[in-house]
């Protein structure tokens, strides 16, 4: 099984990065959950998203404390809350950034990969530049990093898992994979 | 068909496929989606039924009770302080004998507000003579609700089909969806005998004095009674055509179990996880999840409990002043038996406080150090 903790802020679409992720792994015929933190999903507020991904049914209920890797959508929440807590050592540490990830500093053993997801979303005109949606863009990264399906694969899933700008969301989701750093 | 759907939704998708013809509800978090959707589906044409907009819960079961008198199949949907305000159209529901199938999101009852999961919302109800059922996730939800319109159908008495409130309600998870057709060879329409009918009028449900109420209420026991093989038939039957199989209970790794661990729900469906990690570490623990409450199935639990050393009921949910309530209901089954172990009740995870894998093992640790049950409440996690 594998387990990916999403923190991000509300109205970035970090819950729906979750459902679109999960409906990617289920069209390759994995067995799927993904939830939010419930109740906390307001504009602004930190939030949390949790995604099991399995070759079998899941059966385990929980919050995921113990997460194989880690998705930041928001990093001006990193250092002001724990965000890495219990993360698997040698777990992967997706960040939405301009920066390489040399530049960013966890204290553990990790690997990190950056995105421009922000920067991606803008160029797009995905939400506002006060409040941009940066889902669809860094869901091209965390597949090109974490290598859980096809390209396709992901951007038939944004496609219809996106409320609208299929086509810009697509168009991010592709420009995200491609410039993502870090890699295997 | 695989799809990727809330819990809500699994039962939305349900009363479709079930060909649902009354819907009549009104929205409350954590089960407005069930009713969205459902509202689209009648929109759009998806589900040929009638949608009725009532003004609350009450009303929504009572038009339920009342479309259901007239031998439609009706579905509705609430949670928490909802159901409590439909309670006195619940018992109408069993009296009248109309086997309406409603869904249930276990929200934890107000003050403090609140929209997190617990299940005494619907274990307050459990006099009524509902059945009710305890799924453990979204599949076990969408399945549950064709089964219990087969089984109410057949004892007429309504069926509540319960879910966590988010754990389950608003998480997506894998469902595989049953083919209409398959659907439709598994419940047929809906068949009432003796129905209102405005061109036939009959009194229904009229006074009835002391000399002949108790016999009505002798035979709606004997009815839930019935229920009890027919969810263990149907359960069957529903796994020869869909490959899924159901029962009233749910056992797991309990063939050489010294204790078990006995719990409902999504709480049951996680201490799987917790089963696995304390069998690894050579412990002989296995797990019961309870699925239907009601009917109880206490000649299951008596079985399962009386070549075991200990049991433990992990409840989220209380009846104030008395203790868990699956906890009492399991206790109660033994009590009377030979062989029996004694039963420790555990109460975590009220108001939506997440229960995982480590809380179970917590658990069961705990109690192996107890030498004889000291209290009703063992109380894990509470912050006093």
């Amino acid at each position: 099984m594998v387990e990916i903790r999403l923190h991000g802020r509300g109205g970035q679409g970090t819950v729906v990065a979750a459902k679109i992720l999960a409906d990617a792994m289920s069209k390759i015929g994995k067995y799927v959950q993904a939830f939010p933190e419930y109740g906390v999903e307001r504009r602004g507020a930190p939030v949390k998203a949790f995604i099991r991904i399995d070759d079998d049914i899941i059966y385990i209920k929980s919050q995921i404390y113990e997460p194989d890797n880690l998705v930041i959508l928001e990093p001006a929440l990193i250092g002001t809350i724990d965000l890495i807590y219990g993360l698997k050592e040698g777990g992967w540490i997706i960040v939405n950034t301009n920066k390489d990830p040399a530049e960013m500093k966890f204290d553990g053993n990790y690997r990190i990969a950056t995105i421009p997801a922000t920067k991606i979303a803008l160029k797009h005109h995905l939400g506002s530049k006060a409040a941009p949606i940066v889902n669809t863009a860094i869901l091209g990264g965390v597949i090109k990093i974490l290598e859980l399906c096809d390209l396709d694969t992901l951007v038939e899933a944004v496609r219809e898992g996106v409320p609208i700008k299929e086509d810009a969301n697509v168009a991010a989701t592709k420009e995200a994979f491609e410039s993502t750093k870090g890699g295997r | 068909m695989r799809k990727v759907i809330i819990g809500n939704h699994a039962l939305s998708y349900g009363a479709m496929l079930s060909r649902a013809q009354v819907i009549a509800a009104y929205p409350i978090t954590p089960q407005t989606e069930v009713i969205e959707l459902l509202s689209e589906m009648c929109a759009n044409g998806e589900l040929d039924a009638k949608f009725i907009k009532v003004e609350s819960e009450h009303s929504a079961m009572t038009a339920c009770v009342g479309a259901s008198a007239t031998g439609v199949r009706t579905f509705t949907a609430t949670s928490a302080q909802g159901l409590a305000l439909m309670h006195e159209v619940l018992h109408w529901a069993v009296g009248a004998r109309t086997p309406v199938v409603m869904g249930n999101i276990n929200r934890a009852m107000a003050p403090p507000w609140t929209i997190w999961t617990e299940q005494t919302d619907s274990l307050s109800q459990r006099d009524t003579g509902w059945m009710q059922i305890y799924c453990q996730n979204n599949q076990e939800v969408l399945d549950s609700v064709i089964q219990a319109y087969k089984v109410a159908e057949q004892v007429k008495l309504p069926a509540m089909v319960i879910l966590a409130a988010f754990v389950l309600s608003h998480t997506s998870e894998t469902v595989e969806m049953p083919e209409q057709e398959k659907v439709d060879e598994f419940l047929p329409p809906y068949e009432l005998e003796y129905k209102i009918d405005p061109d036939d009028p009959h009194a229904f449900g009229g006074l009835t004095g002391p000399d002949g109420y108790f016999e009505l209420r002798y035979i709606i026991q004997k009815a839930i009674e019935d229920a009890i093989p027919k969810w263990e038939e149907v359960g069957e039957e529903f796994g020869k055509l869909f490959g899924r199989s159901y029962g009233l209970v749910e056992t797991y790794k309990i063939e050489d179990a010294k204790e078990l661990i006995i719990s409902s729900a999504t709480v049951a469906s996680t201490a799987r996880s917790a089963i696995d990690y304390l069998r690894e570490k050579g412990k002989k623990v296995g797990l019961l999840r309870i699925r239907v409450f009601r009917p109880f199935p206490a000649e299951k639990v008596k079985s399962l409990l009386s070549a075991i050393d200990k049991a433990i009921v992990i409840d989220r949910n209380i009846s104030f002043g008395a203790s868990g309530i699956f906890y009492q209901e399991v206790k109660a089954a033994c009590y009377n038996e030979k062989n029996k172990p004694p039963i420790f009740g555990v109460i975590t995870g009220l108001g939506g406080r997440d229960v995982g894998k480590k809380d179970i093992i917590d658990i069961y640790e705990y109690v192996m150090k107890q030498d004889k049950v000291e209290s009703d409440i063992i109380w894990k996690g509470v912050r006093v």
